[in-house]
């Protein structure tokens, strides 16, 4: 059996998703970072952007994450999050729509929501 | 019909339709009760992570943050209170306001200033009826909090916090709510929220535990700077379900007990009722008897 570590994916009013992962990728302030088992312990702030787990059972799950942290110890991984969806809890046409929305208004951190929302939509 | 016996029926009628409501008002009241604790509930991962985080933060590294600090000589102090939008909850708003002024006069008595936040139009219509000097108000969302919410009311404090108290900001940070202890018990206290003494923090994450030493992405005062705005709001939105569901079991009992009362004045009305209609018979009988009997001696009276 390859090494596993459990991740807890949690936004602040709910557990997103919670399971066994072999690999974890998360953007933080300083740039992406892939998580194994075994790795230092570590704590980090993400920036908003997607998500990706590569579940045990070869599956992949991609969730879209606003804002947050990551802490990993003891091949325990918790993604803490304000806002998190799973890609397929995404609308893609509303997100499209309020894409053009924060467009239109100028309003860069809607678009970028937006623009990450979108982009965790399309990797599922 | 009597008058009497009258008057009695139409005050059942209406008593009756009292109970009616209050019996729907506490059955309402038990069912979001129990929505709010499992709100509650879903809450506590994300907060159990975030304190976890903190206590690693905080023990594993010796940054000084201003959020960590204390003053040295604290002068202003702000007060978050949390009250409901709607009343109906028996002495619970009266229970968090009386904790929040005997807080407020504490801290005076140590010669600090007072900054009162309020959350819930009747903390509000306390504060405005008797002219007191109000920092900022929040209403509209008390009977179901979400974490936006929490957010909004957190950003002035944590603006007010990090400003320099000569420049209007504030060196301490203290909320009072209810607790919900159980569907009985209610406590309204008071907690000092900020400067966060870590120790505290630590107190609270599970014992026995020894935390890894992290490496910190990017770096540990980032992380903290990033962390500890969220944990502030991560116990503000605590408080705020706390309070509500507070706010539905203190209702429901209000409730109960008003229809228990209805039920008793209901009882008490009928068996004066019964009494007045039994009175109207016997003086209806005896009118008749008596006028029966008035009649035989003035027969009796013309025979002879």
């Amino acid at each position: 059996m390859a090494a596993e570590l459990h991740v807890e994916l949690v936004a602040a009013d709910r557990q997103v998703w919670s399971g066994e992962a072999t690999l974890v990728v998360a953007r933080t302030t300083s740039g992406d970072i892939g998580v194994m088992p075994g790795h230092q312990p570590l704590l980090g702030v993400l920036e908003s952007g997607p998500v990706t787990i590569r579940t045990s059972d070869g599956g992949t799950v991609v969730a879209a994450v606003h804002g947050g942290f990551i802490s990993f110890a003891d091949d325990k991984l918790s993604l803490l999050a304000e806002i998190a969806e799973l890609s397929d809890e995404i609308d893609v046409q509303r997100t499209e729509r309020e894409l053009e929305r924060a467009k239109a208004e100028g309003d860069a951190a809607a678009e970028r929501r937006a623009d990450v929302r979108l982009r965790a939509a399309a990797a599922r | 019909m009597g008058a009497q016996l009258r008057v009695y029926k139409r005050r059942i009628r209406s008593v009756s339709a009292t109970k009616k409501i209050t019996k729907a008002m506490e059955m309402i009241a038990a069912s979001r009760v129990v929505k709010a604790q499992r709100k509650v509930a879903a809450s506590t991962p994300y907060a159990t992570e975030l304190t976890r985080a903190v206590t690693a933060v905080g023990t594993g590294s010796n940054t000084k943050h201003p959020l960590t600090t204390e003053a040295e000589n604290p002068a202003r102090a702000a007060v978050l209170l949390l009250t409901s939008d709607r009343g109906l909850a028996g002495a619970f708003n009266s229970n968090a306001i009386k904790a929040a002024e005997q807080l407020t006069e504490r801290l005076e008595r140590d010669g600090k200033q007072v900054e009162t936040y309020i959350v819930g139009r009747r903390g509000v219509a306390h504060y405005n009826f008797r002219e007191r000097k109000v920092a900022e108000t929040f209403t509209g969302f008390t009977d179901e909090p979400t974490y936006a919410d929490a957010k909004k009311v957190a950003a002035p404090l944590i603006e007010a916090i990090e400003k320099e108290t000569a420049e209007g900001g504030v060196d301490e940070l203290h909320i009072v709510f209810t607790e919900f202890v159980s569907m009985m018990t209610q406590t309204a206290l008071d907690a000092r929220l900020l400067p966060l003494r870590l120790e505290e923090v630590a107190e609270q994450a599970p014992k026995g535990e020894i935390l890894p030493l992290y490496d910190f992405e990017p770096s540990a005062e980032d992380v903290l700077d990033a962390l500890l705005p969220r944990y502030v709001e991560s116990r503000i939105y605590n408080a705020l379900l706390q309070s509500a569901a507070s706010k539905h079991a203190a209702t429901r009992r209000a409730m109960k007990s008003a229809t228990d009362n209805a039920g008793e004045l209901i009882n008490t009305l009928s068996r004066l009722a019964n009494a007045a209609r039994q009175a109207e018979i016997t003086q209806e009988i005896s009118e008749i008897v008596g006028g029966a009997s008035a009649l035989a001696d003035a027969t009796a009276g013309s025979d002879r």
